[in-house]
């Protein structure tokens, strides 16, 4: 009994997880935009996603953006992160606690806030002269300084521990044994924390490709992926949003499938070497 | 962990591919225009135009015979065009009243120009500019929302009907009334949005659907809780699920949506209340503030060419203010009633006006009451 109890709640759980993946992949291939029709098999909507210019800039505008934001935070939040572990612990703590807002804080309220910021600078611009820089200031630029903005403090909170872990005696030690400080960074600081720096790094692309409110905001008259997607739900969303899901999902499948073989490969080869 | 994150990062590398495996899908084709209007007076400029129009709302040739009228601007004008897009009406006045974005070409619905007029921000249009202005219909100028057609050109029109499904419905349907029917309860759909809900009670009552004192509208929301019996539903682009699959009987519903959805069920009718209904257009403007207001001019009139008209209605399925275009749709488009109706349907209807800020805030309370209200 309780074990078929179990077997239902995992069978549960995983539909939950999976059923609607499965349903919007189908309906990528249904021949009528319905929803709940089944009208025959089709891949027209894949051909019209790539010939649909909007979505396809929208996309690559997201990626641009996400790549060039979570490098630039990754960069600042990693340099930042270095600074406050030397600070005493009472300065760390209250820098701490002040990064932790803006993750606290609901997204919308960073995004207006942003926007008003964004809004005043180019006021101020335009009107001390810098009338060139006001115009473009609202677009990829207003999207760039908000999506580091956001994105920094994630950097800090992965990298900051990592740090903690550190064996301190490491720098001295290298300082020692003749690196000066930039030489003991790099090659014995930054290896240590790299898969940190890295995870860091992963996170911010995610949440910067994730991201609708804050962008919606600041995005001036360009548009993001989720943007564009939530605009063409006016009257209803067309099987090409379908067809780019299904695509994303399959691609991030095949890797997940790549990877975990390619660790359980290297996890046989260790076995066998210490066998022998 | 370590595995997903990998995923991530190849992910997005893949995904970088995506846009450039799409480059050469789109390509201007060339397009016939009006002869004596000088496109290329900007070519060189490298004027970037902003354009923000609803989604889904232009033929962008992603079905591969389509005209992408984008591209062909481009490829005419030599101006670039920064296409986004907006789902409501009220989303693109508040961005552009923050100050958050500059456009140069918005196409909003008429009550909102009426609004954005008033509040000066639309740039007047110079019509010796746009030429193909006189390729609009009469009947579509000069309406109340713009009485002395000085900010807007129309682009598309339509008007709101009952949609029914004909094996499910055995009575004539010419009257908001069957909305209200018994007979019907548990399979009619209404809108979900107070203020094309208050409409059809207003009309239903015989009042203009632009109230003009609160108790006009305690009236309708009176009518409207009693409605509430009946309605299975209370949806906007659901509408098109439940009626295509035949879960509901009767929607109110606009007309060009109407023709999509008759086209997937073919057992769906279309009808016009003798109460009369709303009439909307979409309208092309200008905003204050715009920097190339010139070539703006020049998109708009680009959008009024025979040729970029037709495609537009066909992608769209609202009608066309353009006569030339309307008399060049295939037939099956220009003779249907339900895209062109007889005139004395048009005769019987009502644009939205702007309402004060108060009557608004008041409609909107009862809207919420009534649906928040235990039935």
């Amino acid at each position: 009994m309780a074990k078929a109890l179990k077997r239902v709640y995992v069978v549960l759980l995983f539909s939950f997880l999976y059923v609607p993946i499965a349903v919007m992949i189908a309906f990528s291939f249904n021949q009528s935009k319905s929803r709940t029709v089944w009208a025959g098999f089709t891949l027209d909507w894949y051909k019209q996603l790539f010939r649909n210019s909007a979505v396809l800039q929208a996309l690559a505008l997201s990626v641009v953006l996400a790549l060039v934001s979570a490098l630039i935070a990754t960069v600042l939040g990693t340099m930042a992160a270095v600074g406050i572990n030397r600070m005493r612990r009472r300065a760390r703590s209250v820098v701490m606690n002040i990064s932790y807002i803006p993750i606290v804080n609901p997204e919308i309220i960073t995004g207006v806030s942003l926007m008003l910021l964004f809004v005043v600078a180019k006021t101020a611009l335009s009107s001390i002269g810098g009338g060139w820089l006001a115009a473009g200031l609202l677009g990829i630029p207003s999207l760039l300084v908000a999506h580091i903005t956001f994105n920094l403090p994630y950097v800090l909170f992965n990298v900051g521990p990592k740090l903690r872990q550190m064996d301190t005696n490491l720098y001295d030690a290298a300082l020692d044994l003749g690196c000066n400080q930039r030489q003991a960074f790099f090659k014995v600081v930054l290896p240590e924390i790299m898969p940190a720096v890295f995870s860091s790094f992963l996170i911010c692309l995610t949440y910067s490709i994730d991201d609708f409110t804050i962008s919606y905001f600041t995005a001036g008259n360009q548009q993001t992926l989720p943007i564009a997607i939530f605009a063409m739900t006016r009257r209803r969303v067309s099987p090409e949003i379908n067809a780019l899901s299904a695509i994303i999902f399959m691609v991030i499948l095949c890797i997940i499938l790549v990877a975990n073989y390619r660790e359980d490969a290297g996890e046989r080869k260790r076995r066998r070497n210490k066998r022998r | 962990m370590k595995v997903r994150k990998l995923a991530a990062a190849l992910l997005a590398l893949a995904i970088c591919a995506l846009p450039l495996a799409g480059c050469g899908g789109t390509g201007a084709q060339g397009v016939e225009v009006e002869p004596g209007y000088d496109y290329e007076r900007f070519a060189d400029a490298g004027i970037t135009l902003n354009v923000y129009n609803w989604g889904e709302y232009i033929s962008d040739g992603t079905d591969g015979e389509s005209m992408d009228v984008n591209a062909e601007f481009e490829a005419l004008t030599g101006i670039k065009v920064n296409y986004t897009t907006f789902d409501t009406n009220e989303a693109m006045y508040a961005k552009l009243k923050s100050g958050g974005a500059s456009y140069d070409v918005i196409i909003p619905s008429d009550y909102m120009i009426g609004k954005m007029a008033s509040e000066d921000m639309l740039a007047p249009l110079d019509f010796a500019n746009i030429p193909n202005f006189e390729l609009i219909g009469e009947e579509y100028k000069n309406q109340a929302y713009d009485p002395d057609n000085l900010y807007s050109v129309p682009y598309t029109w339509g008007y709101v009907g009952i949609i029914y499904n004909t094996t499910m419905v055995d009575d004539v349907v010419d009257s908001w009334d069957i909305l209200w029917d018994e007979k019907y309860a548990g399979d009619v759909l209404m809108f979900d949005n107070s203020r094309d809900a208050f409409a059809i009670a207003l009309k239903r009552m015989g009042e203009s659907m632009n109230p003009t004192t609160t108790s006009q509208i305690d009236h309708a929301a009176v009518e409207l809780s009693a409605q509430r019996r009946v309605v299975q539903a209370y949806v906007m682009d659901q509408i098109f699920d439940k009626m295509e699959g035949g879960e509901a009987a009767l929607a109110p519903y606009y007309a060009g949506d109407a023709i999509t959805m008759i086209e997937e069920n073919p057992d769906l009718a279309f009808a016009v209340p003798k109460e009369g209904t709303n009439y909307f257009v979409d309208a092309m403007c200008v905003p204050a503030g715009s920097a190339n207001k010139e070539a703006a001019e020049m998109y708009i009139n680009f959008m009024c060419e025979t040729a970029v008209a037709v495609e537009n209605c066909l992608a769209i399925g609202y009608s066309t203010p353009q006569v030339r275009a309307e008399v060049a749709l295939p037939d099956d488009v220009k003779n249907n009633p339900i895209a062109y109706p007889p005139v004395e349907v048009l005769d019987n209807t009502e644009t939205f006006t702007v309402l004060s800020d108060e009557l608004n805030a008041y409609m909107d309370k009862a809207w919420s009451d009534m649906r928040a209200a235990p039935q």
